[in-house]
């Protein structure tokens, strides 16, 4: 089986600054894939790198075994799409929710748009009561719901969520979890989760991968992760670090 | 009656719009809330508003001819049958006030069209492009700042010859570079937000990006800059007039007044005074409203 999402050996440079020194991936078709680490350890980079929004130096990316060149054409963004960390700056504030949504249908030249939009707020639980608001009307929680109907409604098959939750309170962020999980049921999705929380990736995701520093530390299945069965040793002082302190 | 206002007020500001219109109105009527909260503002936007109707009723409102005058008459001080008295040539200044008015809008409205969308243009393309491009165009807008507004306009006018229409030209082409630099530091600020990123993942295209999404954040920053500039555009224009360069006699435009009253400006100080103080009025409002948009146009304090 072909994979959907395949990283090889791909580097990120900023300038002078090495954020990817040469990570290598494999995410199969409707699996949910993982990526934990520190700050800085490079785990949002691979998101941007896939999306194009981060300069690739070296390295190939691959999807269902296409390999992308440096310009994404048009197919790319029907099939990839992400869902930013700060809900409150990843939604136009000029724009309301069905200006929002109605954008990516008019790029990608989709007709339907009033069926379509109606069904994407009902499928991430909000109401047609706000379809008509602007991002300064709505909360935390909300606004991120319209993200993930705003990723939704290309109809991708992989979709990239960087810390999608962590903007976010606990019972709000229960809920969008949910949410998630659900439409990854429902429409057979591909994750690729980035996060700082492990109890999110191991409640969401089926492996994953460690990081730091910009390079991989080892890859482990999320049953390994809830057994603690890490190999490599910071691995181990991450889950410790997550589990609080001890006396 | 004041039950049926309630309710459209609160129609208005509903926090669940029905609809793509009231969802518009009700953000409009928001923003007029603000605006009318200051008060020197709405002064502005009625002196502003009182311009607009004199210009638009002129041969109704002046009482004589704007250019044919009674020499017999000629330098007639202030009182009943001149209002505002008589120049060298006995034509009454009031008729010549309400008709300049006329020229005033002209000059300030051509010059709002012509150079604030130039300068919009070149600021958000310059902002969001970066690399090469925004480089030539930056020191294109700097070479345009570097030199003196009047001076270049005089230039400008020197070689395409004296007129309205070319002193409109030559204000627009020296007026447009500021308007870049706003427009291009607002792009700087928004293209690295999520939401430009977020678009761009949708795969729009850049010309839709800055046109759809980044030109909307930058426009009301620009309103209200251009608001304040009216004022410098109108005294530019009266300045061109006053050099002989703007429009031509014996058209009554403001400045060109104030420069044939300079010879008896001792004996006879209304010839030179009233236009003088019909500029000071219409800069005044045109101030007071500018800061009252920025108040109520302010993207950072909109709605949050």
């Amino acid at each position: 089986m072909t994979n959907a999402l395949e990283l090889d050996r791909v580097e990120v440079v900023y300038d002078d600054f090495h954020a990817l020194k040469g990570v290598s991936l494999a995410v199969q078709p409707g699996e949910a894939f993982g990526l934990v680490g520190e700050s800085g350890s490079g785990k949002s980079t691979i998101l941007r790198a896939i999306a194009g929004l981060a300069p690739v130096a070296s390295g190939t990316i691959n999807i269902d075994g296409q390999s992308l060149s440096k310009r994404r054409d048009k197919a790319f963004y029907r099939s990839v799409q992400m869902v930013f960390q700060d809900p409150y700056g990843s939604l136009h504030p000029r724009q309301t929710v069905d200006r929002l949504l109605q954008e990516p249908l008019a790029i990608h030249g989709i007709d339907d748009q009033e069926r379509r939009i109606v069904r994407a707020l009902e499928e991430v639980g909000l109401g047609t009561g706000f379809r008509f608001r602007y991002p300064h009307q709505l909360s935390g929680g909300q606004r991120q719901r319209v993200a993930i109907a705003r990723a939704l409604i290309v109809e991708p098959s992989i979709l990239l969520l960087d810390e999608p939750t962590s903007a976010l309170d606990a019972s709000v962020q229960a809920e969008v979890l949910n949410l998630l999980e659900t439409v990854r049921k429902a429409r057979k999705l591909t994750f690729l989760l980035v996060s700082h929380d492990l109890a999110v990736v191991a409640h969401m995701c089926d492996r994953l991968m460690v990081m730091q520093h910009g390079e991989e530390v080892e890859q482990l299945l999320s049953t390994e992760l809830s057994a603690r069965k890490a190999r490599q040793p910071y691995t181990q002082k991450l889950i410790e670090a997550s589990t609080g302190f001890r006396r | 009656m004041s039950d049926v206002a309630m309710s459209r007020r609160e129609w208005l500001l509903s926090e669940r719009p029905q609809s793509r219109l009231q969802a518009r109105l009700g953000r409009a009527y928001m923003s007029w809330q603000r605006f009318a909260a200051n008060r020197l503002a709405l002064i502005g936007l009625a002196i502003i508003i009182m311009l607009l109707l004199v210009a638009a009723f002129a041969p109704v409102l002046a009482p004589y001819s704007p250019v044919a005058g009674d020499l017999r008459q000629g330098l007639k001080p202030p009182g009943w049958e001149h209002w505002m008295g008589t120049d060298d040539q006995g034509r009454d200044i009031l008729s010549r006030i309400i008709y300049g008015s006329r020229l005033t809008l002209y000059v300030v409205v051509l010059v709002a069209i012509l150079a604030a969308p130039i300068g919009l243009l070149v600021g958000t393309v310059a902002g969001y492009a970066g690399g090469w491009i925004d480089t030539v165009l930056s020191r294109i807008t700097d070479i345009f700042l570097a030199f003196p507004k009047l001076i270049l306009a005089l230039a400008f006018v020197a070689a395409l010859g004296p007129g309205i229409e070319n002193a409109v030209i030559a204000i627009a082409i020296t007026s447009w570079p500021p308007y870049a630099r706003i427009a291009r530091a607002e792009t700087l600020t928004v293209r690295n937000s999520d939401y430009i990123a977020a678009v761009r993942l949708m795969g729009a295209s850049p010309a839709r990006i800055v046109v759809r999404h980044i030109m909307p954040l930058c426009i009301s920053s620009l309103i209200v800059r251009v608001t304040l500039d009216m004022a410098g555009i109108i005294l530019t224009a009266a300045g061109l007039g006053f050099l002989g360069l703007g429009a031509q006699p014996p058209l009554p435009e403001w400045g060109a007044m104030i420069a044939s009253g300079r010879r008896f400006i001792l004996d006879q100080w209304w010839v030179a005074a009233m236009p003088g103080m019909a500029i000071l009025i219409v800069s005044l409002g045109f101030n007071l409203l500018g800061d009252g948009l920025r108040d109520a146009l302010d993207p950072r304090g909109a709605g949050q």
